[in-house]
Order: structure tokens, then C-alpha cells, then sequence
């Protein structure tokens, strides 16, 4: 006598799909978004950052700045019980001027992209990283197209978060944008393959950009003596990682405005494939 | 204390001491060096104080460098503050465009910048401070290579910041704070012993250590 049979739950078949039938219907066929040569005309060529939204994960972002335009919605993070993620409202604005700096690049390359600031500096978080996991979980929930996040942390103990973090972000097709650090010390999450991680390279055009044969760095943008918007609703010159990553952030934002639905797999393929060294003309 | 006690506690303090004194000097040396490489203003290190959560000036050269030492500023304020809680480095042309930020280094440096370069000290996963170097002279560019640099001094001062760390840690150890105290006080103990006592004593500790090895 064998048990009764279980009744079969009919949520059994919501389930993600851990393995393929033979008669699955057809459920399995995509349609390749990508056609037999990816070009630069192809991938961003008219587009604006339409229907794109941006989170710039930083200092927060002057509201109006003439380099920003609108901040779409700015709230400022802290550390709930069991390190949840609290957001507020953020009626500071921006804190030291790199978060404005930083969503003025985007700007300035997809004007029309949708730009969202989350506070994890200043206040009180120095050094802490509880707040930047805090932002990036609260931002992966949000699910944003695009983060933008010109910072690292430097505590082994946060990888495994910031890991499961990245990962999810890249099963939700919310590309993570990371700065690679400038100098010869381990850091995350820059290095995780699931995000982008961006270097700088010297010239002046913000469309040039190459891929790096010999990652962990990804693409290097441009990071060198860049105009940038600054606090006040002025500008400054500024050098460094932190605003190349906003260059490849708001190149992607382009992409996916002409492109909506790449998940972040096929967008780094595009981003390879029209990269100046590869198949990209720079202009 | 016995003779013998007191003496050692002198030595050790007086050594603790004396070390103190060469990481001055050894970040002043580094902050004197990247000014006169990079033609600077001036240039400083701050120290993070974790447990105020304060950014401390260590080190001065240049414009600032009679009065600054020692001054204190929240450990979140401008680029300092960002600099170190992002742990990423930054070079900033044209601040004095911005009259906040302007108008804060002013009243803390006595001069305002038109340029600066900041790095974080980074030794293992702790930031330990801020580099800075304000007022390169601007040429035509500024070059990846000079970032490098940078990187290169922040190094070489986060290893001295390193250092005095571990020292301070040694000297409150002796004045009996801190967790590891009762290491300084079981060797003030051992000297003060004589004859089998102190055998025993020794005996014990090598006992002991070989329990703690790894």
C-alpha cells in the first residue's frame, strides 16, 4: 500500500523553471533581441534616455541643477533592525557635490533618462558600508534599469550581501554600474562579474570607450579633467573613476531606451561589441 | 613597582614614545614629499578618530601648517568626508567655484584652494584617513599618471598611519586600557618575581603560549 498521491498545488507551476519539458509549449522561444551586426547606430544611435530611470547611489543630487535637470525622486537611506533599508525623503539635497557630479554626466549623455538619487553618504555612515549594502538592496527592490555607483567598500565582510545583491540586480535586469578602485587595494563590488565595472581612460570625447582585454576592470570611460555639475548649480573639473562609471552608466541608458528589456548580460555584449576598440567608432 | 618593574615600564614607555614621534615625522616627511612632487600649495593627512567620528589633522606642509595640527572636523563633512567613506579617490579643479565648499576649507586651512587631490588611506579593510594635496599648479591636464601617485603616497602614509595605530594600542596597553592590558601587567608581575616563583611563572606563560598557538 503506497501513500495517497499529494494533490498537486497549482502554484507548483509558478515557479521559476528549474528545468525544461519537452512539451513546454513554446514557452522557451526568444526572440533574439540583437541583429546580425550590433553598430553604434543600431544601439544608441537617436536615442535620449527616454522611459530609462537612473539611480545615482552617492552624496545625493542637487534638485535643478542646470547640469541634472529634475531629480525624478531623491530619499536618503538609513539602517533599519536587521539591516533593512529605511528611506526617507531627502530634503538635503546633496551633501559634497560628487553625487550632482555624478548624475550630470548621465545627463549630459541621456538628457532624457529619468534620474533618481539615493543618499548612503554623509550623515554619519563614514566607513560604515551597512549603509551602501542598505541603498543598493533598497535600490534592487526599486528595480531601476540602471545604478550608478561611483564607490566601493573595502570590508570583506559585506561581500557575500553585496554578491547576493548583484546577482539579484542582474536576474531583476537592473544593470549595476560600478567604479573599479584607482588604487592597487581590494574592493567591492566593482570586481563581481554580474555588475560593470568601469576605469578611466584620458580623453576628452565621452562616447569613446574601450573594453579592457584583462579585466577585472571591464571598460574604461572617459575619467579625466571632466566638466561636471557641481553644488551651488556651478561646475568644476574633476578627475576619477567616479565619473567615468557615470559616462558607461549613462551610455547604457541610452541602450536601453532604444532597447528597452536587454537584460544586463546582452547590454555588457552590446556595450563590448560597440566599445571603441572593438567594433565602436568613438563617434 | 620594583626598580626592575619601573624600569621596564619606562623603557617600553619611553620606546612607545619615542616611536610616536618618528610617525610624526614620518608623515610630515610624506606630506612635504608630495607637496614638493606635485608643486603643491600644500598638502595634509588626516586621520579618521573612530571613536569621536571625527577627521584629525596629523600632518601639515605648506599654507596651514603652523596652526592646523590637531584641529577636528566631522568625519562626514565635504570632500574629506566623502573621499573617506567611499574609500575612492578624487581631483577636483575649480572649487573655489563652489562657495560652500569654498568658504568650509578656507576656515579650516586659513586659504582657499583653487585645486585639490584627495585619496583615502586604506590598510586592509579600515579607512584610516584622508591625503590631500591642495593647489597643484594647473597645467595643461592633469594626468592618470599623477593619480597614480597620489595612490602611491596614500599608500605610504596609510602604512605609517598603520603603524602608529598598532603602537597606540601598545602604549594603552601599558597604561591598563583596552583589552590586552593584562598582557602588560603579567609581564610587570613576572619581573617583580625572583627565585622559583619566577621559574614557575615562566613556566607557565610557555605553557600558555603554546595553548594560544595556532
Amino acid at each position: 500500500m503506497g501513500e495517497p498521491e499529494p494533490e498537486l498545488d497549482d502554484d507548483l507551476y509558478e515557479l521559476p523553471a528549474w528545468s525544461l519539458s519537452r512539451d513546454s509549449d513554446g514557452w522557451i522561444q526568444i526572440a533574439n533581441p540583437l541583429p546580425e551586426r550590433v553598430d553604434r547606430e543600431w544601439a544608441l544611435g537617436g536615442a535620449t534616455g527616454t522611459g530609462v530611470r537612473v539611480c545615482v547611489l552617492d552624496s545625493g543630487i542637487e534638485d535643478g541643477h542646470p547640469r541634472v535637470g529634475p531629480v525624478a525622486r531623491a530619499v536618503a537611506i538609513t539602517v533599519g533592525e536587521d539591516d533593512e533599508p529605511v528611506a526617507t525623503d531627502d530634503l538635503e539635497g546633496d551633501l559634497c557635490g560628487h553625487g550632482t557630479a555624478c548624475a550630470s554626466v548621465v545627463h549630459a549623455l541621456a538628457p532624457e533618462a529619468e534620474i533618481h538619487s539615493v543618499r548612503v553618504l554623509g550623515a554619519g555612515f563614514s566607513g560604515s558600508g551597512r549603509a551602501l549594502i542598505a541603498g543598493l538592496r533598497w535600490a534592487v527592490d526599486e528595480g531601476y534599469d540602471v545604478i550608478n555607483m561611483s564607490l566601493s567598500t573595502t570590508k570583506p565582510k559585506f561581500a557575500e550581501a553585496l554578491h547576493e545583491l548583484a546577482d539579484q540586480a542582474y536576474f531583476k535586469r537592473t544593470v549595476v554600474v560600478a567604479s573599479a578602485h584607482n588604487m592597487p587595494v581590494e574592493s567591492l563590488p566593482w570586481r563581481f562579474s554580474s555588475v560593470i565595472s568601469v576605469a578611466s581612460h584620458d580623453e576628452a570625447d565621452p562616447l569613446v570607450f574601450y573594453a579592457n582585454p584583462e579585466p577585472p576592470v571591464e571598460f574604461f570611460a572617459r575619467g579625466v579633467d571632466v566638466e561636471v555639475g557641481w553644488i551651488g548649480g556651478g561646475t568644476i573639473h574633476a578627475t576619477g573613476n567616479s565619473f567615468a562609471t557615470p559616462c558607461i552608466a549613462g551610455i547604457a541608458a541610452l541602450i536601453l531606451s532604444k532597447h528597452p528589456g536587454l537584460t544586463p548580460f546582452q547590454l555588457k555584449t552590446v556595450l563590448y561589441l560597440i566599445s571603441t576598440n572593438v567594433g565602436g567608432s568613438g563617434t | 613597582m620594583t626598580d626592575d618593574a619601573n624600569g621596564m615600564h619606562a623603557a617600553v614607555a619611553a620606546g612607545v614614545l619615542a616611536a610616536e614621534n618618528d610617525f610624526a615625522d614620518l608623515l610630515r616627511s610624506v606630506v612635504e614629499v608630495a607637496r614638493a612632487i606635485f608643486g603643491a600649495r600644500a598638502s595634509s593627512i588626516m586621520l579618521f578618530d573612530e571613536e569621536s567620528d571625527e577627521l584629525v589633522f596629523a600632518a601639515v606642509a605648506g599654507a596651514g601648517e603652523q596652526d592646523l595640527v590637531g584641529r577636528r572636523m566631522p568625519s562626514d563633512t565635504g570632500i574629506a568626508g566623502w573621499v573617506l567613506s567611499s574609500r575612492t579617490p578624487l581631483v577636483l579643479e575649480d572649487v573655489a567655484n563652489d562657495p560652500r565648499f569654498a568658504r568650509e576649507v578656507a576656515e579650516k586651512t586659513g586659504f582657499v584652494p583653487s585645486g585639490m587631490m584627495a585619496a583615502p588611506l586604506l590598510a586592509d579593510e579600515r579607512a584610516l584617513g584622508v591625503l590631500q594635496v591642495l593647489d597643484r599648479p594647473k597645467r595643461a591636464r592633469f594626468s592618470l599618471q599623477e593619480m597614480e601617485l597620489l595612490g602611491l603616497f596614500a599608500n605610504q602614509a596609510a602604512i605609517a598611519l598603520s603603524l602608529l595605530d598598532s603602537t597606540r594600542r601598545a602604549r594603552s596597553a601599558l597604561d591598563g586600557v583596552g583589552d590586552i592590558s593584562v598582557v602588560a601587567r603579567l609581564a610587570a608581575s613576572l619581573t617583580r618575581l625572583e627565585g622559583p616563583r619566577r621559574a614557575t611563572g615562566l613556566a607557565l606563560l610557555e605553557q600558555l603560549e603554546l595553548l594560544l598557538r595556532p
